[in-house]
């Protein structure tokens, strides 16, 4: 399954949620979202302990959109636009967390 | 692969619309259909031909009608939320149509895969 997060994980719970809630699968980080993604933050332990159970991916286009394109955090895999479009077929359902 | 589209968020207040509109693009040019594109809620504020963003700026709405028409895309408007909302067949975008959530329900049952985009 994939997991669609669009907020921002520093004023909503949604991805925190998502880690609580989900068994495992894809998430993609789009949108605000992206900001989980960037190293040296608070959540930084969070997206860490999360990549031993999920494999996330985070939009470069949103990054870049935003400045903070320049690095995440290792394990995370950035894709572009059709790499959101491989995600999505080749998982048989997805959840956007609004 | 055919794919349903769901927007629930207008023009320029949310990202929503344009991460639709380029996943769209996007699964287009890698040969994937669009069965649908809903637009509900606020989402339907997409729709309206009324709307004039400044020369410099991406226009939202003409977006979405040259993309329904160069690969024929079923642009469906619910109507309720539409008609909340000030958006009638008079003022509808070219390429978009206004029906019933019954359109979203068939997209969920015939596309392959539903993605929403929202807030």
């Amino acid at each position: 399954m994939l997991h669609i997060i669009n907020k921002s994980p520093f004023g909503h719970e949604t991805l925190a949620t998502c880690f609580r809630m989900a068994q495992g699968g894809d998430v993609l980080l789009i949108e605000d979202a992206v900001y989980a993604a960037t190293p040296g933050t608070a959540l930084e332990s969070l997206i860490k302990a999360a990549l031993e159970r999920f494999n996330i991916h985070v939009l470069q286009p949103d990054l870049d959109a935003r400045g903070v394109g320049a690095e995440i955090i290792e394990g995370v895999h950035a894709v572009d636009y059709g790499g959101f479009v491989d995600l999505v077929t080749r998982n048989a359902t997805s959840q956007s967390w609004l | 692969m055919k794919l349903g589209i769901l927007i629930n968020e207008g023009p320029y207040q949310h990202q929503a619309s344009d991460s639709a509109y380029l996943f769209c693009k996007a699964a287009l040019e890698k040969g994937h259909e669009i069965f649908r594109v809903f637009f509900y809620h606020d989402g339907v504020n997409n729709a309206s031909r009324l709307t004039e963003p400044p020369q410099d700026d991406r226009n939202v709405v003409l977006r979405w009608s040259k993309l329904a028409e160069t690969h024929h895309l079923d642009l469906v408007v619910c109507v309720a939320a539409a008609l909340r909302r000030g958006i009638k067949d008079e003022n509808l975008a070219p390429g978009f149509r206004i029906s019933g959530l019954g359109q979203l329900v068939e997209a969920g049952i015939q596309a392959d895969r539903l993605v929403t985009f929202g807030d």
